[in-house]
């Protein structure tokens, strides 16, 4: 029986922000380099590169992770959703306009991932108090400690998008 | 990070056969193992990923009454399946309080107890600092140095390291089963003997071989009087300092079976054997019962800086103790 076939590069179809794209990279590339070196979707973050931060999070086919812990080559055939993807005809998103409304941010580096990781934690369900809301959150460190403000947000964000009719 | 080749595995087949030919690391959700290369861990020539083998994610009824999970399950998909939830709260507890919300989307139920010790020296991007994991033979650093965080049972001085997962805790508790396929047949390890002690082999972390995949873990007969805690310096996304997993049943408010595993005090999930015996019999939350499990500590051999773990360890056990009992 033939076995699986190695190759240092690796050839892949992603849809990114629904746009389709055909890359071909080295074989260790992880989601996160390739959104950003290859794609140049800045948006998302490299904190930590090892899973500790949630600076870099995502969402992969719908569920929020950590893009510098998955392997590019393993996101064949798949749906990511950046920072960049979530306003939709010129209108924030309402995890975006609430972190603005409740200042939920200072030096901002952290903010795209909180915010992806807000939007997966109000689609969840997982926002249906503060303290689930921090417990659910807690992926994702603030260097600045806007955490109280960053709570608020979600909590304002669960509200508006259930108006909107978004989750 | 060394360079490396990818294929996709298409079957149990595929990876039995890829195995053959050695120098090859199994990928599924990845947290470990992209960690573990970008600081030379590991070295993989080859890696294969398995997250796409057909078969192995689901959750499905055994006929004991136990539960058959997937390897590639996700641990939030295994925290909250319903039957987990219900029927083995202390595993849906343990997950639920192991990484974080998006690393839990990630990593699965197979890969988590291969999770290898947070010992800082272990995980050191100097290569030069001394630990028998990282090089056989070149020593502890932990041993004398910074150990607060480290065993107070089953450590020799070749390792004095602990095992991180929480998952593991629980199903240890639960005297889960870790099923494996291998080149050479499959077999059917107990978690609880899943994990080596530095006694074994300093350098080791579990019994599983080279090419060997882990394609389910299956859970015995519901224990719906069990219960996890987990005791860190913060509320949430922390390794744990201590932890305790217990399922108890109970007749009228008499203890008639008791299993307890202890998290963060040893380089495996340590059952507390002789306490479980002696609980028998005794009243749930009584001082009685409080003094078997405080027995079981007699033999814990704390180090310069974590005999606080030792108190702590009893207490987190006696309160899980009681909490699963309260649960029934």
């Amino acid at each position: 029986m033939e076995g699986p076939v190695f190759s240092s590069r690796v050839a892949i179809g992603l849809r990114v922000n629904g746009t389709g794209h055909a890359l071909d990279f080295d074989a260790r590339t992880s989601l996160l380099d390739l959104l950003r070196e290859h794609l140049g979707l800045t948006g998302t973050k490299k904190g930590c590169n090892r899973g500790e931060c949630g600076a870099c999070t995502v969402l992969l086919d719908g569920a929020r992770l950590n893009a510098c812990m998955v392997l590019a080559a393993s996101a064949d055939g798949r749906e990511v959703t950046t920072v960049e993807g979530l306003a939709a005809g010129g209108r924030l998103h309402p995890v975006q306009q609430a972190f603005i409304d409740q200042d939920a941010f200072q030096c901002g580096f952290c903010t795209a991932g909180q915010i992806m990781s807000a939007v997966g934690c109000v689609r969840e369900g997982h926002a249906t108090s503060g303290e689930e809301i921090r417990e659910w959150m807690s992926g994702n460190i603030c260097r600045c400690s806007a955490y109280p403000q960053i709570a608020a947000a979600v909590a304002v964000a669960v509200a508006a998008a259930a108006a909107q009719g978004e989750i | 990070m060394r360079g490396f080749s990818y294929a996709r595995a298409r079957s149990v087949d595929d990876v039995v056969a890829g195995a053959r030919d050695g120098d090859m690391a199994l990928i599924a959700g990845g947290t470990e193992l992209l960690n573990w290369a970008r600081i030379g861990i590991e070295r993989p020539r080859r890696v294969l990923d398995i997250s796409g083998v057909p078969g192995l994610g689901g959750i499905e009824p055994l006929g004991d009454g136990g539960l058959r999970i997937g390897a590639l399950a996700k641990l939030n998909q295994v925290a909250l399946h319903a039957e987990v939830r219900a029927r083995y709260p202390v595993l849906s507890q343990a997950i639920l309080k192991s990484a974080s919300a998006q690393l839990r989307n990630l990593a699965t139920i197979g890969g988590n107890p291969l999770q290898r010790t947070r010992c800082a020296y272990f995980r050191s991007e100097d290569p030069a600092t001394p630990c028998n994991k990282r090089q056989a033979g070149s020593g502890c650093a932990a041993l004398h140095g910074l150990n607060e965080r480290h065993a107070i049972f089953g450590w020799t001085e070749d390792c004095v390291a602990t095992n991180p997962s929480d998952p593991a805790v629980a199903l240890a508790c639960l005297d889960a089963t870790i099923v494996t396929e291998h080149a050479s047949g499959r077999r059917r390890l107990p978690v609880r003997a899943f994990h080596t002690l530095p006694g074994d082999d300093p350098a080791a972390h579990t019994v599983l071989r080279s090419g060997e995949l882990i394609t389910a873990i299956e859970v015995g007969p519901p224990a719906p009087a069990s219960a996890y805690i987990k005791v860190r310096e913060r509320e949430s996304y922390e390794f744990a300092l201590v932890s305790a997993a217990a399922a108890v049943e109970l007749v009228g408010d008499r203890i008639a079976r008791a299993r307890i595993a202890l998290g963060g005090v040893a380089m495996r999930p340590w059952r507390l054997d002789q306490a479980e015996r002696d609980l028998i019999g005794l009243r749930a939350g009584s001082p009685a019962a409080a003094e078997a499990v405080t027995a079981a500590f007699g033999t814990a051999r704390p180090l310069a800086l974590n005999a606080y773990k030792v108190p702590l360890a009893r207490n987190t056990a006696i309160r899980a103790l009681e909490l699963a009992a309260r649960t029934s």
